[in-house]
């Protein structure tokens, strides 16, 4: 059981929650996971860090309202408590200074990206994020990232805030002004395949931070696996970040919708039993 | 007392002088009462062995010969005085026979219904040496223990007064469990750190509700905890908290049990398809997040035409999930024929019984999906036996050009398990083969790494719940004398 210490709505659908885990939030690294679940009959989903805070002994989740088991966790408050948390998982983000490098972050994306960011500015590297998203109300932690970015470049679909365009857009305008050395990207996986195929384009080396379905995700199912290289390997084991030129992404798309006829049922069943109380 | 003490106590003498051994020979072995296959085929927790009644415990229990010489004890990984337990059941003292069972055995309930019986005690019965049948050790196993549990008398085993030294069990399932229940025994202060939201490990997230139910799981846990045993779910050694950590908490010694990781799979064609899964992924989904369950969360997919690919306990556990899931037609597909099947012998009758059907000498090489990736059909390649392999069995053969197409909708893969590779990574200095086990010290259970003892499949691999409580057991005793040595 693992208590919210305070919540904050980013938009009506993007919640950040602080939650006390004292032992992750002191092992914690740059690019490692969690899995949550809520309630006795929750399913096991997997949140990215978004940030850690030793002196208080919590870490920072943020999460978009998609599914029943995204919805349960966002109905929570301060001071109830979130049934089940385990973590840190997965393979810390490889941390050197590569010189410049660009962070190409979609919707809630942008809140895993976060260490991301600040790890690599510290490492002595250049960084420019781009975050974007379908509209203004939508751009999350645009302050938090200047803090330890070099550039913030604003990218909406609609063009009602910073530059009108995908994150693509952004991160081409980037390449196309300075050498870049390295790309980091994380969003939803349609976005992090056309980042791929572009700084593939410019040969510009691109790490993908992958979000497959997991249920154990300590490394005993599978149910993550993607191909890498022609490679099967595990998400919650090998990754999650991975060489995003070598990733199969229309498989990874293909598996990530394997469970969404269910998951619309289970959904609509949820919602009517929230509306019939 | 040891054994032959015991078997020398007057009540252990005048039941065996009160029937000849001939007679005791004579009379046939007892069945285990089932449920209707065709009923439990579609019962998704309902338990298919439903347990021998008092009457025909006592019964088998006149036919073991309570032998000078036990040889059944040979051949248990955790060395239970079997004749003593059984002597007990015959005399109707079935309390008695489940505290004989406890003293070596941390989950008698459990080992009575999974343990592979047939390849140990079982197999060393001297009825069988006589043409008999072996006496049905594992059917009297269980009953004891679920006497002594339905009875509400649960007796706790005798814990040492407490030294006050910590040690750390890595996982909860029988590996974990047995070890904890030793050194608590022998009074240390012990604490299971367990990665899963669930204490048992493989007993909970692997076996089935059908063949092991979780509450009798959770009876066996509560008396552990009842002897003292500490159990901290959510916590991954390696990752939440350091092998180190453990050391510099106190702890004087780390049991190794995280148990099996990567599933295998076969590298070929279609094998990432939406529909195809590790046999782990299914029966976690189904067992441990209780997914066929219309008030949990987490999804499962219900096919229609299921195949399963293996012929270990897992892919009979998987098969016969399926079925009872709602599959029409549920498939063992396995590469060899069906003598060389691991199962056991019980799961395959019960499998068969229930409509599976067994394709054997087949094996799948390639799996077709439709447009949305949904797997909808299965190349098999067919097989013949050639001469046998390094472990003496047939290796299969191909035979070249024959296959066939089978249409499915559902693929579960139980092929093996890769140990889980977090400790191995985490831990500096720790040997481990060139498949991922640690290596230990056969007798003694002991890494490379003095304070890290290991055992169950993070050391072997892939195994059975019993022998992964045989390696606890002796890493207790191991590191109860490494520790006293050490002070």
């Amino acid at each position: 059981m693992n208590k919210i210490v305070s919540k904050e709505y980013f938009s009506a659908n993007v919640i950040k929650f602080e939650v006390e885990a004292p032992l992750i939030a002191k092992a914690r690294k740059a690019g490692h996971f969690v899995m949550v679940k809520v309630g006795l009959k929750g399913e096991r989903i997997p949140l990215t860090i978004a940030d850690a805070d030793l002196q208080k002994g919590t870490i920072t989740l943020v999460v978009q309202k998609m599914g029943v088991s995204s919805s349960k966790l966002c109905a929570l408050e301060a001071g109830d408590f979130i049934t089940d948390m385990v973590g840190p998982l997965g393979k810390a983000t490889h941390i050197e200074n590569f010189g410049t490098v660009v962070c190409a972050c979609g919707g809630v994306g942008t809140a895993p990206m976060m260490p991301i960011v600040a790890a690599l500015k510290k490492a002595g590297n250049r960084v420019i994020t781009v975050i974007a998203a379908r509209t203004k109300d939508l751009i999350i932690l645009e302050e938090q990232m200047r803090i330890n970015s070099d550039e913030v470049i604003v990218m909406t679909d609609d063009g009602s805030y910073g530059n009108k365009g995908l994150v693509t857009n952004g991160v081409e305008s980037v390449i196309n002004r300075e050498k870049v050395d390295l790309c980091v990207t994380i969003g939803p996986a349609i976005m992090m395949k056309f980042v791929s195929q572009l700084t593939k384009k410019y040969e510009v080396p691109t790490l993908a931070s992958l979000n497959t379905i997991m249920v154990d995700g300590t490394g005993m199912c599978g149910a993550c696996r993607v191909s890498v290289g022609g490679k099967t390997k595990f998400v919650c084991v090998d990754g999650p970040e991975f060489d995003a030129h070598l990733v199969d992404f229309d498989e990874m798309l293909m598996r990530l919708g394997g469970y969404r006829d269910i998951e619309r049922e289970e959904n609509e069943l949820y919602k009517e039993a929230l509306s019939s109380k | 007392m040891n054994i032959s003490e015991e078997r020398a106590q007057a009540w252990r003498a005048d039941l065996r002088s009160s029937m000849k051994a001939k007679e005791r020979t004579e009379i046939p072995r007892v069945h285990m009462p089932e449920l209707d296959a065709e009923y439990r085929s579609h019962s998704r927790l309902e338990e298919v062995n439903l347990g021998l009644s008092a009457e025909q415990a006592m019964l088998e229990a006149k036919r073991c010969l309570d032998c000078a010489n036990p040889t059944c004890m040979e051949g248990c990984p955790v060395g239970i005085d079997i004749p003593r337990f059984v002597k007990n059941i015959e005399r109707g003292e079935f309390l008695e026979a489940a505290k004989a069972l406890k003293e070596t055995s941390a989950l008698p309930a459990v080992c009575g219904r999974v343990c592979p019986q047939e390849k140990q005690c079982e197999e060393r019965c001297m009825h069988l040496k006589m043409k008999k049948e072996s006496v049905a050790i594992g059917h009297l196993e269980r009953f004891a223990a679920d006497y002594e549990r339905e009875s509400g008398s649960i007796s706790v085993p005798t814990v040492a007064p407490a030294n006050n030294i910590k040690i750390a069990a890595v996982g909860s399932g029988p590996a974990g469990l047995a070890f904890a229940g030793d050194m608590a025994k022998l009074g240390y202060e012990v604490v299971v750190f367990e990665a899963l939201h669930e204490i048992g490990g493989v007993l909970k997230y692997g076996i089935p509700e059908f063949r092991l139910p979780n509450d009798i799981v959770d009876v066996e846990i509560q008396n552990l905890q009842s002897m003292g045993v500490h159990f901290v779910t959510n916590c991954v050694v390696g990752k939440t908290i350091s092998i180190k950590d453990l050391e510099d908490d106190g702890f004087k010694g780390i049991f190794v049990a995280s148990g099996a990781g990567l599933p295998r799979f076969m590298n070929i064609k279609g094998e990432n398809l939406v529909g195809v899964m590790s046999s782990n992924e299914y029966l976690t989904r189904v067992n441990l997040m209780d997914a066929a369950n219309p008030e949990s969360d987490t999804p499962v997919f219900k096919g229609k035409k299921v195949a399963i690919i293996g012929g270990g306990n897992t892919a009979m556990d998987s098969v016969r999930t399926a079925r009872r899931l709602g599959a029409e037609r549920a498939l063992i597909v396995y590469r060899r024929s069906e003598v060389e099947m691991p199962a056991r012998l019980e799961e395959v009758k019960h499998a068969k019984e229930e409509g599976i059907e067994f394709w054997t000498l087949h094996n799948p090489i390639e799996y077709i999906g439709n447009e949305q990736g949904r797997v909808t059909h299965m190349l098999l390649q067919v097989m013949e036996l050639g001469e046998p392999d390094a472990s003496g069995r047939r290796s299969p053969i191909e035979i070249p050009g024959k296959t066939e197409l089978i249409e499915i909708d559902e693929v579960v893969v139980s092929v093996g398990v890769s140990p889980n590779p977090l400790i191995p990574q985490s831990v500096e200095g720790l040997e481990v083969t060139k498949w991922g086990t640690v290596v230990v010290n056969n007798d003694t259970m002991q890494s490379a790494v003095p304070i890290i003892f290991a055992g169950g499949d993070i050391v072997r691999g892939g195994a059975t719940v019993i022998l992964a409580m045989g390696d606890g057991r002796r890493a207790a005793k191991a590191m109860d004398e490494w520790i006293n040595k050490k002070s």
